[in-house]
């Protein structure tokens, strides 16, 4: 990720911010303040989980977190910790929690469960192709195996494959990796400002007026797609 | 001396096409030069009158395709330019009453005694479109500060690059240089980072134009009209000429940078 203090990842049920347990609690939810505000529209009304590993987080804190993601349109639904202090804060303040046993997507936390996101060492050697120009609205690649565009993908092009993508260059259109269901490719542009992404049978699109000028990579993790900074 | 034959296209319809080849072909007629303007927009003719001449429409194009009439008999003579000609679209037939291979005939039989051909397209990427850009020797694009045309016009650059026609030359039209310092509008550089194709003219927004086009008088006329005076340098770099690019008001110099970027 971007930024090691926090981390906000989709899951099947909202969003799951992980925040760093040691940093200043200040500095961390600054830094959450600024995270979600770029990417506000692609988060809006989303119930959100946080992670708040063995930090304590007294009641006023809490209070203060959960208002800092309602100004956002953002609820906070439960949280998870190690912490008695910050479970019983959010006994409190009516959050459900992972010692309340309601979470049904608990299991995201625990790394035993994580799919083997290893990749096939077959996909190394598949068929490739090289397209050097940009793909204009209405021109449509649609390919077994992996495309790399040296070039742009305009609003209106498509890109379907079902290897890779990897666009060197301004990617504004639609793009679908691992088109026959292969959910261990990813898709990757120096911007990233697509109408919308597919992997596999994922779907997301990206919110207008955001724009990000670092390359981005999209892949699939904890049954979602994520996006971000290519390096 | 060989006419050089433009198509004026965009994809999508209301951008100014029609506005733009009336302006265009009264702009080099008045600096001499000998014009035919054709509406290829059967059954939807408009260019007869933003041009003044509705009333004088007696053959149109699908008369001359058709063998009702002379070439000669359907090119309408403009009133206060006599080297300026106007040959009509037909109102009651569609799209597909002519072929490509009569567009290319129509405008290899004008080349021989005129400079400049402009062929006013019809909306769309279909039969019209195609007939329109056919015997193009060059296109020019029009578009607005706006995303849907602009996503219009990238579509016509990538089917001109598949017929060899491309890329093209791109007239931004109906800028608002106050709305593009506010970022409510896209600025040229915006639509040159999508379309990447040469810009040769910006054409700010002016309530003149549809004055003028009800009058069936072309703005270019007016000489207090700054869409006319962007119309006539348009004219000016399609003669070869080099002319900077207007200040427009509020624009911050950023009008002058786009020129040493695109210039003709």
């Amino acid at each position: 990720m971007a930024n090691a203090l926090v981390t906000i990842k989709g899951i099947e049920n909202g969003l799951l911010i992980e925040l760093d347990e040691n940093e200043v609690w200040l500095t961390v939810t600054e830094t959450l303040a600024q995270e979600i505000d770029a990417k506000e529209s692609f988060f809006k009304n989303s119930p959100v989980t946080v992670n708040l590993g063995s930090r304590p987080v007294g009641k006023g804190d809490m209070k203060g977190l959960i208002a800092l993601l309602e100004r956002r349109t953002l609820t906070l639904w439960a949280v998870v910790s190690s912490s008695n202090t910050s479970i019983n804060s959010a006994h409190e303040l009516d959050i459900k929690t992972n010692e309340s046993n309601q979470l049904p997507f608990s299991d995201l936390l625990n790394p035993a469960h994580k799919a083997d996101t290893k990749p096939n060492p077959l996909n190394a050697l598949s068929k490739g192709l090289i397209i050097r120009r940009t793909l204009r609205s209405g021109q449509r690649v649609d390919i077994k195996g992996h495309v790399v565009i040296i070039g742009d993908v305009n609003p209106g092009a498509e890109v379907i494959a079902t290897g890779d993508v990897v666009i060197w260059g301004k990617l504004r259109g639609t793009v679908h990796a691992g088109a026959d269901g292969d959910t261990n490719v990813m898709i990757c542009a120096l911007e990233m400002s697509p109408i919308q992404l597919r992997i596999a049978d994922y779907i997301v699109t990206s919110p207008k007026g955001i724009h990000q000028t670092e390359p981005e990579i999209a892949m699939i993790r904890d049954n979602q797609i994520i996006v971000e900074s290519w390096r | 001396m060989t006419a050089t034959v433009f198509t004026i296209t965009s994809g999508k319809g209301g951008v100014g096409k029609t506005t733009t080849t009336a302006n265009l072909g009264v702009a080099l007629a008045r600096s001499n030069k000998r014009v035919v303007v054709i509406d290829a927009d059967i059954g939807l003719r408009n260019l007869d009158g933003i041009m003044g001449l509705e009333n004088r429409v007696v053959y149109d194009i699908v008369d001359i395709v058709e063998g009702r009439c002379q070439l000669r008999q359907a090119m309408i003579k403009h009133k206060h330019f006599p080297d300026l000609y106007l040959i009509p679209a037909a109102q009651t037939r569609d799209k597909n009453a002519v072929s490509p291979s009569d567009m290319i005939k129509i405008c290899d039989a004008l080349r021989p005694n005129h400079d400049y051909v402009l062929i006013d397209s019809p909306a769309g990427i279909e039969r019209g479109y195609r007939n329109a850009v056919a015997p193009a020797d060059d296109v020019l694009i029009v578009t607005n500060p706006e995303y849907s045309a602009v996503k219009d016009a990238d579509r016509i650059i990538g089917l001109l690059d598949a017929e060899n026609k491309g890329p093209g030359r791109l007239i931004i039209n109906r800028i608002r240089p106050e709305m593009v310092k506010s970022g409510d509008m896209l600025s040229p550089e915006d639509i040159y980072d999508i379309l990447g194709i040469k810009i040769i003219g910006i054409v700010p927004e002016d309530h003149l134009v549809l004055t003028a086009s009800n009058k069936g008088i072309p703005v270019t006329l007016n000489e207090n009209s700054r869409a006319g005076v962007a119309f006539r340098n348009i004219a000016r770099r399609l003669m070869g000429e080099e002319v900077p690019f207007m200040k427009l008001e509020g624009s911050n110099g950023f009008f002058q940078r786009l020129l040493g970027l695109f210039g003709s």
